[in-house]
């Protein structure tokens, strides 16, 4: 009897501190990929439409739009992560990613995927390091992999990803 | 009951610092011969409620040294003392010297003591040099205390001001409940009162030495004090902290009238800090620091009429949505109407939030006329200043930035432009010289102008300098203009020799580039002998911007109104090809560089390639002039300009981007970075 209670009483505990051990991610494909971003990284998810175009930068920096007033740089991660152009329809997803920078000031961007698929719950145990593919593949972003359903999904680092903009200066210059 | 006093702090510093203005163009208008009372009681009252705020938040040094500037302005507002040139400009030096103190507790810097105590030192003097004319007034006898039962207890020096009766406090009352908190004792002064003639038994000629021996907290005390904080003079003090000053040899006890006790303000008040408030401001520090960095003050009626506005358009808002709601087609009469209003209110709407980041010129104008009156002083020059259109309003950047490139151009007027008064007299001109400070609205900018009566520009020494510097040379042709703006050039000084009052670093040169900076230009005009304008025409704001929209290909970009200088057909004789490079065309008889849009910004769906098929834009980027190659222009309109960077980051011949009327980004052209960009 009492092992049964301290047994309801650690699971009650387990429940309180989900946060501690368990995140969420916001899912989403590029091609057959899964991949997935901190859900408290997401500020919403947009469908896309016409970008203004930014002069003389990289192709997957497709170009900035107007969000509430603010302007916002949209990226296409397909492009980014070099899995090739698919069109743009009406269907095509923008997910809007929100990050401190250091100064802490919020820093907002758009990521061009092609469908957000779930929300899902992951143990933070269970998340593998990302496995180091040598030089051929760009994990840089890459935070770790997660299996859900038998599907990996690979966990991308926001703040990686939108710090890639400010780094994108010192190649220029 | 604590309360985060900190949060406070930045209200007192731009109160304090507001007071130290009032303060100060107060003591230099003071008039030595006819002193006008009224002036006196504004400062007095400035000085009073410095005092008051720093005492509360416990920056004893400020409030002490206050309460010695206050006791002079006293005695002066009581007619006790003469208003003497002396004693002003010690006050003067005492208002720097707030301000030092104020600055460095603000910036949390160490209060620089010696400095401090120095004019202390020369207030006192001023002050007592008075004093010992009149001895007879003081009476100084010692504290009347209670035996101090274990050191609780809390002395209260408690004068009001004449007018305190008006405003229905009665110190009867509160004494009375003064007496619930512990044991109390009053000490009456009645020295203040007036000759039996001159009574009005409506005013509160007295004042009160007040002891209260008991457990309660400060707070208890200033709390009865609270409604007549503003009608008097009060100082608390706590018994432990006196006692050791104090000779308890005279013990009275509950009597409502006393001997007469004169106390000297002088001996009392300073110590009115309450001992406990300043470890607590220390722990409260850091939170200031970052609420310091930027706020400003919006006069209320600017917000009202905010409100107004956003009432307005809730009301609109929701006459459109009944609309919407039951659309038929014999309602599209009402709909439009609606869609005018909602028109109409967002653009008031828009103009009143910016109207709350002006604020008036006099911001910047209000430390001129110290400036012009220490230097005038020190160069012996009789000046008077003028202050014209103070009330002008500008964007609180466009102030801030604006402030060091003005006092520089007051100083060279002063110490260049205005001659010595016998050369004045000598050139039939009166003997004071006047500098002029004006600024109006023209159009969508804001005017800017310093004017001296003074000697003017001499053309020829301009131009024999400018040979000497080799700034140009001997056979160049210079329009009246342009021989004015040799003094922009760096390396170039008009002064025979260079004094501590121009020459100082930032040249005329620095003083162009500010502007400049700003989106604004410089002018000077001058006649020889009768004076020297100096004309600066800024924006009114930075935030938005008049632009000309063109296109190239399906994209638009804005090019900032203010660098266009025309925009032209060219036809195929009028374009040279440099060495299969660059192309340039000429204008008249300029040849300009032709920088193609569509390839610098690469452009795929630009309409026109050959340079005859579209128009060349020519502007003007930090002097060098260029013409751009666009598709079309297609109108001009004022945008909002938003930043690249918070989100994004610097893009090279982009200054930052707008939105259009169809919720499209559009890049905004930053010309001189274009050129930049066409060099590589």
């Amino acid at each position: 009897m009492t092992e049964d209670v301290e047994n309801i009483e650690t699971e009650q505990a387990d429940e309180n501190s989900i946060p501690k051990n368990r995140v969420q991610f916001l899912s989403f494909t590029l091609g057959d990929e899964e991949y997935g971003v901190d859900i408290l990284c997401v500020q919403e998810i947009r469908s896309w439409e016409p970008v203004s175009r930014i002069p003389n930068v990289p192709s997957y920096e497709k170009g900035v739009v107007n969000l509430r007033g603010a302007i916002v740089p949209i990226v296409d991660l397909r492009d980014r992560f070099g899995l090739g152009h698919l069109a743009y329809t009406p269907l095509t997803v923008v997910v809007v990613l929100q990050t401190k920078t250091e100064s802490d000031q919020s820093r907002v961007m758009g990521v061009v995927v092609d469908s957000v698929s779930d929300v899902i719950d992951v143990d933070k145990k269970t998340i593998q390091d990302a496995p180091n593919f040598g030089t051929k593949v760009s994990t840089e972003f890459i935070n770790g992999l997660a299996s859900v359903k038998e599907r990996m999904v690979m966990l991308l680092d926001v703040n990686k990803l939108l710090r890639l903009e400010s780094l994108g200066i010192e190649d220029e210059n | 009951m604590s309360i985060d006093m900190a949060q406070f702090h930045q209200v007192f510093f731009e109160e304090s610092f507001e007071g130290l203005e009032i303060m100060e163009s107060g003591l230099l208008n003071l008039d030595m011969g006819d002193v006008d009372e009224e002036a006196i009681n504004t400062i007095f009252r400035a000085a009073h409620s410095i005092k008051g705020g720093s005492g509360t938040f416990g920056f004893s040094a400020v409030s002490d040294f206050t309460h010695v500037m206050e006791t002079l302005l006293d005695e002066m507002r009581d007619g006790r003392r003469k208003v003497t040139q002396v004693a002003v400009d010690v006050l003067l030096g005492s208002v720097d010297c707030l301000n030092g103190m104020l600055t460095a507790i603000q910036n949390e810097d160490e209060v620089d003591d010696n400095k401090v105590n120095s004019y202390k030192k020369e207030l006192e003097i001023e002050l007592n040099g008075e004093q010992a004319e009149q001895p007879s007034a003081e009476i100084s006898v010692a504290e009347t205390a209670e035996p101090v039962i274990n050191g609780q207890g809390w002395k209260i020096a408690f004068s009001p001001h004449l007018d305190m009766l008006k405003t229905g406090n009665d110190p009867v009352r509160m004494f009375r409940e003064l007496s619930e908190l512990g044991d109390l004792t009053v000490t009456v002064d009645f020295q203040g009162i007036p000759s039996f003639y001159d009574l009005n038994p409506e005013e509160c000629h007295l004042s009160w030495a007040l002891e209260i021996v008991g457990t309660c907290t400060l707070e208890e005390i200033t709390e009865i004090f609270d409604w007549v904080e503003d009608d008097c003079d009060f100082a608390i003090q706590s018994l432990l902290d006196v006692a050791d000053e104090i000779d308890t040899n005279e013990s009275e006890q509950k009597t409502e009238v006393e001997t007469a006790v004169k106390q000297d303000p002088a001996t009392l008040s300073p110590s009115s800090t309450p001992a406990t408030t300043p470890a607590k401001a220390k722990s409260e520090k850091e939170s200031t620091k970052s609420k310091g960095s930027s706020s400003i003050r919006v006069d209320t009626g600017k917000i009202d009429t905010l409100i107004n506005m956003v009432g307005e358009l809730v009301i609109t808002q929701s006459m459109l949505s009944l609309v919407g709601e039951h659309f038929e087609l014999n309602r599209l009469d009402q709909l439009k109407n609606g869609l005018s209003q909602l028109e109409r209110h967002t653009r008031e709407l828009q103009e009143s939030v910016m109207k709350i980041r002006m604020l008036p010129i006099s911001f910047v104008f209000s430390r001129f006329p110290r400036l012009v009156h220490d230097l005038s002083t020190k160069l012996d020059k009789k000046i008077e200043l003028v202050l014209v259109g103070e009330n002008t309003e500008v964007d609180k950047t466009v102030v801030e930035l604006l402030s060091d490139p003005l006092v520089h151009l007051v100083r060279n007027s002063l110490d260049h432009g205005v001659e010595m008064p016998a050369d004045r007299v000598a050139a039939g001109k009166p003997e004071t010289g006047t500098i002029t400070l004006e600024a109006y609205h023209r159009g969508g900018n804001i005017v800017i102008e310093v004017k001296d009566d003074g000697k003017g520009l001499n053309k020829e020494t301009l131009r024999t300098k400018a040979i000497e510097k080799g700034l140009i040379s001997e056979d160049t042709v210079l329009t009246d203009k342009q021989t004015y703006e040799l003094i922009f050039m760096a390396g170039f000084s008009t002064a025979a020799e260079l004094s501590d009052i121009s020459g100082r670093g930032v040249g005329m040169d620095v003083v162009r580039r500010n502007i400049q900076s700003l989106g604004g230009n410089i002018e000077i005009i001058s006649e020889l002998g009768k004076g020297t304008t100096i004309a600066i025409n800024l924006p009114l704001t930075l935030a938005i911007l008049d632009g000309q929209s063109i296109a190239v290909g399906d994209e638009r970009f804005i090019i900032p109104l203010g660098a266009i200088v025309e925009s032209i057909n060219i036809t195929e004789d009028l374009i040279n090809r440099v060495a299969g490079k660059g192309e340039t065309f000429r204008l008249r008889d300029e040849y300009l560089p032709i920088i193609r849009m569509h390839s610098i910004f690469n452009v795929q769906t630009a309409q026109a390639k050959k340079l005859t098929e579209g128009l060349v834009v020519v502007v003007d980027g930090q002097g060098m002039r260029c013409g751009l190659f666009v598709d079309d222009l297609l109108g001009q309109q004022q945008v909002v300009i938003k930043s690249l960077e918070a989100n994004y980051r610097k893009v090279e011949g982009v200054s930052g981007a707008t939105i259009l009327g169809d919720g499209s980004v559009a890049l905004i052209l930053d010309i001189p970075g274009l050129v930049r960009l066409s060099n590589q």
